[in-house]
């Protein structure tokens, strides 16, 4: 597995707190058994709303919607990112669309780890900074935008922030370990070591 | 040292400490449904690996069941296709699958329990946020994405940060009409929905003792809804009476023995806690939820907030719920009117839910303007309240009374929503588009309070329809 330091490209900014995976991934589009071609269907509701507005002459369209930010490789969110349903749809489509890092005030918990498992990760960055990184991304999205894990900072042109990442994780994705399967499987002994001293699994 | 439940059943699970700080955790049960396991065993196949311990591991299928026409092959072809690849994955892998024909499918997180799978000191996981609902029996429960389904599948393991512990006494007793549901709804209210990242709930006091299992798994239920990946109640004789007899709880002398190594799992007195709460049973009434996230809450008989009252990091969120729900800041939540009442989810359609919900409605009509539904929480539920008669008393009241699953809770089967109902619900979440409208809106509340509104066609109090 390949270790993930630097990430650069263009950002696409995305407004709001406590935006679920309902949202990021409405339920009519789990009803596959693979997660292929899942990326089309990314906010497909609040797209919808968004850009008949937008159409009517009110507000701009969705962000995921707005080509000016189709090729974005980082995305801007607020607090409380990918909360409700542990749905792995959510991260995947985001990856699946060419998204290479999150960056935002907080996220839920399943959402971060799930994220973790594919290699995307959520570093997060204060209120204010990301308050003005969307700013200058809507008014300017060619910025390009660069995440580096080894230094958490985020450059924005000029601009240089500080970002933050648990150590554990950062670690893990700077020695290319963040996919913990093979991790799981190293020590079978200990394992089994484990569920023989576990009363409900011996039969009390 | 005195220590809590969760770190006495995490060190008894803990395998080894990774090299990122991570403890590697065995999982004592996993749990498996249609929409979140089928990549994940793709994965496995991919890297030429076998499931760990079939044994240990559970599937039914809930979430995208019919619950009018069950007869197979589903005439929904996706539905069937979903179905078929979960039973493919059992039977190649070993794995006991309760499916309709068993008389024991149902909601995930309903059937473990009642069949005795859940029991305390566990670690559970299933890929499936409302995990948490297995806390109520003192087990430490989590949700997890597809690719940790395949991390269990493949090693019986996990990789996880330990939790910090938040106690939440609930302290007097509840008040007539007051429920597990009005609980947790006003504990979200209070924390917030992000209150609970980092931590695991620990649920007790008064009010969660006198609880019987079915409401401590309605509070633990929803610990997501308020951040919290894990939710618990320290086991207790409750626990033991309801798991007593229960197809998979042992039995005879292991059972002697299992209680005893449950009754020392509880928290010790002394334990220490990263923070601790309490609420008084006194101030929580039937609530009703008015906006886009399970924390935009109201008492029955108070007013919507408006963005002024709130404070300054919730106000955009709860302008943006006023706006997609329609309401307006001020008004009374009493009386907004509704167009379909739903009682059923994880959260909320165990038998003694449907017995709460049947007192409402017994002698009574639904309102001419409501669709109503029940859609009991597993088949044992169905059968079981068949015999008790409640599917006449809702029947006959003008409720449809449908096949176990996950239905309208999230709408991935053809119970759903048009253009912009609005449902008075029993689930768990009232996220934008949730119940598989767009613009469909849902009010959370207790079994009862929906039934009442189904009867009286908008939201009541229903202390009101006590006779
Ligand atoms: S009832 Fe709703 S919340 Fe519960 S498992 Fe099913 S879809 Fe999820």
């Amino acid at each position: 597995m390949s270790n993930i330091d630097r990430i650069t490209g263009t950002a696409l900014p995305l407004r709001g707190d406590s935006i679920d995976t309902d949202r990021i991934m409405p339920a009519r589009f789990l009803r596959a058994i693979t997660f292929s071609g899942l990326e089309a269907h990314l906010f497909e509701d609040d797209r919808r709303e968004a850009d008949a507005r937008a159409a009517s002459g009110e507000g701009k369209p969705h962000p995921f919607s707005d080509p000016a930010f189709a090729n974005a490789t980082i995305l801007i969110v607020g607090a409380n990112f990918g909360c409700g349903s542990s749905r792995e749809h959510a991260p995947q489509a985001l990856f699946r669309r060419g998204l290479r890092a999150i960056v935002g005030d907080s996220y839920s918990e399943i959402f971060f780890s799930n994220s973790v498992a594919l290699g995307l990760p959520c570093v997060r960055a204060s209120r204010d900074v990301l308050e003005k990184l969307t700013t200058a991304i809507e008014s300017e999205p060619s910025t390009i935008v660069e995440i580096s894990l080894s230094e958490m900072q985020l450059t924005a042109g000029r601009e240089r922030h500080a970002i933050s990442l648990p150590p554990g994780t950062r670690e893990s994705f700077l020695t290319g370990h963040w996919d913990a399967t093979g991790l799981l499987l190293r020590e079978p002994e200990a394992i089994a070591r484990v569920a023989e001293r576990l009363p409900y699994v011996t039969g009390f | 040292m005195p220590s809590t439940l969760l770190q006495k059943v995490w060190d008894a699970h803990t395998v080894r400490v990774l090299p990122d700080g991570q403890t590697q955790l065995f999982i004592g049960l996993h749990l498996v449904h249609e929409v979140t396991s089928p990549q994940a065993f793709d994965m496995l196949r991919t890297r030429g690996w076998r499931v760990s311990r079939p044994d240990r591991t559970f599937a039914t299928v809930d979430h995208i069941v019919p619950t009018r026409d069950q007869r197979r092959p589903f005439g929904d072809l996706m539905a069937e296709d979903m179905l078929a690849a979960l039973e493919r994955n059992c039977r190649e892998h070993g794995i006991e699958l309760f499916d309709l024909k068993t008389g024991r499918q149902g909601i995930v997180h309903v059937i473990g329990p009642e069949l005795g799978l859940t029991q305390p000191g566990m670690t559970i996981a299933c890929g499936d946020s409302h995990t948490s609902t297995h806390g109520a029996f003192g087990a430490i429960a989590f949700g997890i994405g597809t690719s940790q389904v395949r991390d269990v599948l493949a090693s019986q393991c996990l990789a996880m940060n330990r939790l910090k512990v938040r106690r939440i006494s609930v302290t007097g007793a509840l008040g007539r009409g007051v429920y597990a549901k009005d609980v947790i709804l006003e504990i979200i209210r209070r924390l917030g929905v992000q209150g609970g990242v980092g931590f695991a709930y620990e649920y007790g006091g008064a009010a969660v003792d006198a609880m019987t299992q079915d409401e401590r798994m309605t509070i633990c239920n929803m610990s997501i809804e308020g951040g919290a990946r894990v939710g618990y109640v320290n086991p207790d004789e409750t626990t033991f009476r309801y798991l007593e007899g229960r197809p998979f709880a042992p039995r005879g002398e292991a059972f002697d023995l299992a209680r005893q190594w449950w009754a020392s799992l509880r928290s010790d007195p002394g334990a220490s806690y990263d923070d601790d709460v309490t609420i008084e049973s006194e101030s929580i009434r039937p609530t009703v939820t008015f906006g886009i996230n399970p924390g935009q809450s109201v008492g029955v008989d108070e007013r919507i907030p408006s963005p002024s009252e709130v404070s300054p990091d919730q106000r955009a969120s709860l302008a943006e719920a006023l706006e997609f729900m329609g309401f307006t800041a001020g008004a009374p939540i009493a009386g907004t009117p509704v167009d379909v009442a739903f009682i059923g989810s994880c959260t909320n359609a165990r038998l003694s839910d449907l017995r709460e919900a049947a007192k409402i409605v017994a002698g009574r009509r639904v309102s001419g303007r409501v669709r109503a539904l029940v859609v009991p929480g597993s088949q044992t539920i169905r059968q079981a309240a068949e015999q008790e008669g409640l599917d006449r008393v809702f029947r006959e009241a003008g409720f449809e009374w449908r096949g176990a699953g996950c239905s309208m809770c999230l709408a991935m089967n053809q119970d759903r929503l048009d253009g912009r109902e609005i449902c008075a619900s029993s689930s768990n979440r009232n996220f934008k588009g949730r119940q598989g409208s767009p613009t469909g809106r849902t009010l959370l509340m207790s079994p009862a309070m929906v039934a009442a509104a189904a009867i009286a066609g908008e939201v009541v109090d229903v202390r009101r329809l006590f006779s």
